[in-house]
């Protein structure tokens, strides 16, 4: 019985902190593309995510309710269509979901919606945006996955499918500054649009929002007031949105394109976390919950994965699509349908924790928003564990000050030369000088945002802004401020990677720990993140 | 006398060549070299003197004829048997210590009037290496008539002696002549403040570095280095930039803000100095370098093979870069190349260089280590003959 099953069969049992005794069957630990078990000391704690809550029951359904029954100061959008006028539909780009879901994803669902009552209206000038801000390029095969092959065939052959070209200076706008001075730039097409329908997917709390316009349609110019080390070290987390420096300073952007003029029609989705397919139940399933099959497949797995050459693995893992299916979905004005998205978020991820640890262990899988179909490299597996993980908190981070997170992960010595091109040059030419944040911002940011090269490749080949490593970076800087000097530890990790990047290498959980215990003592507390699936720990 | 000379024997030249290609340095075990009583050189006429080494370095050439790499083009200009070692700190009958500047010239070969280069001062341009009172050889450690630095004496031209100041240290000593090297070449091509790469990061490499940044105007500096120790050492002697040679071209690309086509950038370094001296650097040098920009081969090379096709469309110069001579300043005026050397390794303290020092009698040893002083965290190994007994 897969976790969806169950969850759908009776009330989806919500996340819980579970103490580690002697009965306590090993923990699984994501690492790359593989897994661990592991047996964590008893008197640990694990923080379980909640079972994939129901889902919608009929999503089309729901999805056009949304558009007729708009959240805030909103007329339905049907109200806002009318024949000869300009409509823009921005859709978050191939970052989101993780794993990417399966077909139809809901993108797909909510735009091929709009373009329905845009063809009722009579609205003939639409153009699609793939809200890149400064990610790299999507393939015609990710645009056809996330929004359909209808859509795609019926815009992109007119050009009527684009993507966002944030150094496109023909293409961009500058809207004005923010009563705190920051430069808000926008995508020509849809700052002059009568109209801009926003499609989102809120996998975790951070997403949504008038972020998705402030970071998805606009340039380096404005990113950079808040995509910067003082703002991301002010941002405790990135998902207690009232406590995050960046979200406030997108939200002074939403606000002066609101009072631009720019009319935004925000719709937003949410998923549960039923995250991986039936092969890879194990991954949601509680330890001692394993049923035969799952015992089984785990054993197959395992196995295949240690004597398979990593050229077949990644394929494997690449070619999985998750089971997400769509929770809620609001349409309207951008603040009113995100606070609704975030109770859901919340209904779907929370789990109340009391107390901090003083070692935080990690296992982080194959895939974050910047490696799909690509590689994780180095600076990925900091980004995910110490960006996004070590953020999935809200009150106080689920370890203590000068505490320790340890992290499971191979982190080879690997780059995708398309994807990632800065990225190599940032590993082997910046962090060889420093590891510090704020030096790296200082010394070097500027000279990458503005290389000739990088914009080229970012402009007419798949790869990532020529800045987009140091934001990276910049998303682990609030716990590499947090935590103890030398206190990050990665487990199974290429030595010669995990040390460019200032962490300490570990070859087994076990030394890991003893590592941790020379910087916060012996006996130390420690709390296990099971994830993914994803959750947020209320943490008090 | 004790001198480690080098016959000219063709089987036990193959042997090390063999041995060489297997092992770097494993010609000393089976080549030509071999450590043997001789008696001390005469003197060659007036103004000649005897020196006794107190160190003599191992340099490049001496590790490429050691394994029988270096060019049949020097059979002309090097005369058998010989003693090596043209690195040399020694000291005078009467005590004072002295560097040699190693190229045996006009003067010191009694050739009056000099050539064109000697008479304006650019002995490293020599046009009469093989003639004039001495036997051929472009260097002492490379003629039968001086001897050499591996040995416990030998015989110096007035003209290739320079006082050492009381500060500097033997160790220190001994780095002036490769320092002078580098510093010949660092000053080779200006590079206008563009980007120089240094290619290569032994001896020569580091003093290069060293002399860029001190006496030249590099802009951006790039030094490429193989081996943990000799990066951190490149940084420390001025290197803006220090990366693994995997690395090379992405920094280079990234320092010039060149574009790329293919794997070629369309850009590059003003100057790169390849102190390597293989096909492999050459290319590598080629890909670096900018249009209209200039190679500087420093390290010396042997026959190599090479794809011009860049070099012509880009319109690339190579340029050599030989040993020393006299250097215009910076500040318009002229300068031998070793004073201004003696300066630099004491400014640099490119003392710190010389890892390791070893008695003639273990030049097996020695030269092993030498032939694979990167990869064993050294830089200049040197024999020490301070403590050899006179005989």
């Amino acid at each position: 019985m897969s976790p969806l099953e169950r969850g759908a069969r009776a009330l989806a049992r919500p996340g819980f902190v579970l103490e580690v005794d002697r009965s306590t069957p090993p923990v699984l630990f994501h690492a790359g593309e593989g897994f661990r078990l592991e047996r964590l000391p008893v008197g640990s704690r694990v923080v379980y995510p909640g079972e994939p809550r129901a889902p919608l029951a009929d999503p089309d359904a729901a999805v056009r309710h949304a558009l007729e029954h708009p959240l805030g100061e909103c007329e339905p959008l049907s109200a806002l269509l009318r024949p000869g006028m300009r409509l823009t539909i921005a859709f978050d780009d191939v970052s989101l979901p993780l794993p990417p879901m399966r077909r139809p994803d809901n993108r797909q669902r909510v735009i091929e919606a709009v373009l329905d009552l845009a063809a009722g209206a009579g609205v003939d000038d639409v153009v699609l945006i793939a809200a890149l801000g400064l990610h790299r390029r999507m393939t015609e095969a990710e645009l056809r996955h996330a929004i359909g092959d209808r859509v795609y065939d019926a815009f992109a052959p007119d050009g009527r499918l684009t993507q966002h070209d944030a150094e496109d200076p023909e293409n961009l706008v500058v809207v004005g500054h923010t009563d705190e001075g920051e430069l808000v730039e926008l995508n020509r097409r849809a700052a002059e649009s009568d109209l801009l329908v926003y499609v989102n997917i809120n996998l975790v709390a951070m997403d949504g929002g008038h972020k998705s316009t402030g970071c998805g349609l606009t340039t380096y110019a404005s990113l950079r007031h808040h995509h910067n080390v003082h703002t991301l070290e002010q941002s405790r987390s990135l998902m207690d949105h009232p406590r995050s420096a960046l979200h406030r300073s997108n939200w002074r952007m939403g606000r002066l394109l609101a009072d631009a003029g720019i009319k935004v029609f925000q719709v937003e989705t949410t998923l549960n976390t039923d995250t991986f397919p039936r092969p890879f139940s194990f991954l949601q399933t509680r330890e001692w919950e394993w049923s035969a099959r799952e015992r089984a497949s785990y054993l197959a797995t395992k196995r295949a994965l240690d004597l398979a050459p990593g050229g077949l693995v990644r394929p494997v893992f690449q070619r999985i699509e998750a089971p997400h299916a769509m929770t809620s979905v609001q349409a309207g004005e951008v603040e009113a349908v995100h606070a609704a998205t975030l109770a859901e978020v919340f209904r779907q991820q929370a789990v109340a924790v009391e107390g901090q640890a003083d070692v935080l262990t990690m296992g982080l899988p194959y895939i974050c928003p910047y490696n799909v179909n690509s590689v994780m490299n180095p600076l990925l597996v900091m980004c995910l564990g110490l960006g996004y993980f070590f953020n999935l908190y809200r009150g106080r981070p689920l370890v203590r000050e000068g505490g320790v997170v340890i992290m499971t992960h191979p982190t080879p010595w690997e780059f995708h030369p398309v994807h990632h091109p800065s990225y190599i040059d940032f590993f082997e030419q910046v962090l060889s000088q420093t590891t510090d944040p704020a030096e790296i911002e200082a010394k070097y940011e500027a000279d990458f945002a503005t290389d000739e090269w990088y914009c080229h490749l970012y402009r007419t080949s798949y790869a990532y802004h020529g800045v987009h490593p140091f934001y990276m970076w910049y998303w682990g800087a609030h716990a590499l401020d947090h935590l103890a000097p030398g206190g990050v530890i990665i487990v199974g990790g290429d030595p010669r990677a995990v040390r460019r990047m200032g962490f300490k290498p570990a070859s087994t959980l076990r030394d890991g720990l003893e590592m941790a215990e020379e910087i916060v003592g012996r006996d130390p507390a420690v709390t296990h993140l099971h994830c993914p699936p994803l959750l947020v720990a209320d943490v008090t | 006398m004790r001198a480690l000379r080098s016959e000219r024997s063709l089987p036990r030249y193959a042997a090390a060549r063999v041995a060489g290609s297997l092992a770097p340095g494993a010609g000393a075990r089976v080549g030509p070299l071999e450590l043997v009583d001789v008696d001390p050189p005469a003197l060659p006429g007036p103004g000649w003197q005897r020196v006794r080494p107190r160190l003599a370095g191992i340099c490049g050439s001496d590790l490429a004829t050691v394994d029988g790499r270096s060019s049949r083009y020097f059979e002309p200009v090097v005369s058998f048997p010989f003693v090596p070692g043209h690195e040399v700190v020694g000291a005078l009958e009467d005590g004072s210590r002295v560097v040699l500047e190693a190229v045996l010239a006009c003067a010191a070969r009694g050739v009056d009037p000099p050539c064109r280069g000697c008479a304006a001062g650019d002995t490293d341009r020599c046009e009469r290496l093989a003639f004039g009172h001495l036997e051929p050889g472009l260097q002492t450690g490379y003629c039968t008539a001086t001897g050499g630095g591996w040995s416990e004496g030998l015989v110096a031209h007035a003209s290739q002696l320079h006082l050492v100041p009381d500060a500097l240290s033997d160790e220190a000593a001994v780095m002036v002549e490769p320092t002078a090297c580098a510093v010949h070449a660092a000053l080779a091509a200006p590079a206008a403040g563009g980007v120089t790469a240094v290619l290569g990061c032994g001896t020569l490499g580091l003093c290069a570095v060293a002399g860029l940044r001190r006496l030249a105007t590099p802009g951006t500096l790039v030094a490429v280095a193989k081996h943990p120790d000799q990066r951190r050492l490149a940084a420390e002697l001025g290197a803006d930039v220090v990366v693994a040679p995997a690395e090379a071209q992405r920094a280079i690309r990234r320092a010039t803000g060149s574009l790329q086509v293919g794997a070629h950038l369309t850009g590059g370094a003003e100057v790169v100095l390849d102190c390597l001296g293989s096909s492999a650097s050459l290319a590598e040098s080629l890909r670096l370098v900018r249009p209209g920009g200039v190679v500087v081969l420093v390290g010396m090379p042997a026959s190599v093979t090479v794809d011009l096709t860049s070099l012509w469309q880009r319109q690339v110069r190579i340029q050599g870069s030989y040993a020393y001579g006299r250097e215009a300043r910076p500040d318009g005026g002229e300068a031998r190349t070793f004073a201004m050397a003696l300066d630099l390794v004491a400014e640099a303290d490119l003392g710190r260089l010389v890892s390791a020092l070893y008695p003639l009698a273990s030049y097996r040893e020695a030269i092993d280590h030498a032939a694979n002083a990167g990869r064993r965290g050294a830089v200049k190994v040197a024999f020490d003959l301070r403590g050899e007994r006179r005989r």
